[in-house]
């Protein structure tokens, strides 16, 4: 038997809750509050409490998708990046790069929206950054 | 005078080698904090911590239905032994795989969780101090019936039915719980509706509560839920002579109560 208890933080939202992913035998089985943590100080929400339990859902994504004529077809990472990055340059190039938005999302970290609105003006020269929530 | 830990990695030590063990469920130190871990025979037990605890039942029901011929052995404080006391009544665990080492709380420990028995009735590690009266609740008891259930109205419309206090308490064990049920309460509705949800937990550990505080330390909304469970505890005691946890011959009102003479 084999039991571990793996301190991470919560991927649901920006608060960054801190939590344990108990681990069984190598299964992620459950959730700890970590009573240390300075931001949740033990305390989780439901989202929290049940946040292992996407981890090996079956209609869980472990791939990108591309999707033709209709449905989707399993593509490598490589081919995806590339296929987006060609379709943002040419929807850019026919209208310009304000054609373009950027929605961040709560659950990335503060570096993680920081360099997507750093692309967006940077790289593709639009101010059209918001975020997940206003979807 | 040997410190509290020392003498706690000497029983640890001794009862991984002794009773052939799987294992010893205590708190290990981690990120400034604590966390529950398993120490096995040969492990390095300078890593065992002792504050802030956990409700280390739980996690000592996990491993044990994840292997049913283990054998582990748990660091107890008074409210871990009362809490592997109720659930054996209720067949929860067999406490002939358990072997507890009894750790008695400080003074500082007991106050900080407001405690009548900070210690376990078999002690290897720590001295017995006595318990704590606790006035936040004697004060509480104090207020009318209108006034405490305008008390309560105002705590629980706080609540955003995190389940928290469901999941992290020692004495929430059933498959099926009555809060998931929608008939009992509405999906999708914020706060639950007065006093429905709260109640329906309170009702549910009457008779089983040890007192050992871990709800109102996961609420996020900061309801003071021990008040109401120590004057759930206050109420079972006075009404039924029943103190959950106290032994294990005592036997829960609920099973023996309300039959009436001549029934049973």
């Amino acid at each position: 038997m084999d039991y571990q208890n793996v301190l991470t933080t919560c991927v649901y939202c920006g608060a960054g809750c801190g939590l344990y992913l108990q681990v069984l035998d190598g299964k992620v089985v459950g959730v700890l509050p970590a009573k240390q943590h300075p931001i949740s100080q033990g305390k989780l929400c439901i989202k929290g409490w049940n946040s292992h339990a996407f981890i090996y859902r079956e209609d869980r994504l472990t791939r990108p998708l591309i999707r033709e004529d209709g449905t989707f077809r399993e593509a490598t990472w490589e081919e995806a990046l590339t296929l987006v990055a060609e379709r943002l340059q040419a929807i850019k190039a026919q209208h310009g790069p304000d054609a373009i938005a950027f929605l961040a999302s709560a659950k990335c970290t503060n570096e993680e929206n920081y360099l997507l609105q750093k692309f967006a003006r940077a790289c593709v020269g639009t101010n059209n950054v918001d975020h997940c929530a206003r979807l | 005078m040997v410190d509290r830990l020392t003498l706690l990695r000497g029983a640890v030590q001794q009862a991984l080698e002794t009773n052939e063990l799987d294992g010893v469920l205590a708190l290990r130190a981690d990120h400034n904090g604590t966390v529950p871990h398993l120490f096995r025979t040969g492990d390095d037990l300078s890593g065992l911590a002792l504050w802030p605890k956990y409700p280390l039942t739980r996690t000592l029901d996990l491993l044990l239905s994840a292997q049913p011929g283990a054998r582990l052995g748990i660091v107890a404080r008074g409210c871990d032994e009362r809490s592997l006391i109720e659930m054996a009544k209720r067949n929860q665990v067999d406490l002939e795989r358990v072997t507890l080492i009894g750790l008695a709380c400080t003074a500082e420990e007991a106050a900080a969780c407001r405690c009548a028995r900070p210690y376990p009735t078999k002690i290897a590690v720590g001295e017995r101090v006595e318990g704590v009266e606790d006035t936040i609740t004697s004060e509480h008891a104090r207020l009318s019936l209108a006034e405490r259930a305008g008390f309560w109205q105002r705590q629980f419309a706080k609540c955003f039915k995190c389940y928290g206090c469901r999941n992290v308490c020692p004495q929430c064990f059933c498959e099926e719980c009555a809060l998931e049920e929608d008939l009992w309460v509405e999906r999708g509705v914020l706060a639950p509706p007065f006093p429905m949800f709260h109640l329906i937990r309170a009702m549910h550990t009457v008779g089983k509560c040890v007192g050992c505080r871990e709800c109102e330390l996961a609420c996020p909304a900061d309801i003071p839920l021990t008040i109401l469970y120590s004057l759930l505890r206050r109420d079972v005691e006075e009404m039924f002579g029943y103190v959950p946890g106290a032994s294990l011959e005592d036997r829960p009102p609920l099973v023996v109560s309300g039959v009436p003479e001549g029934w049973a």
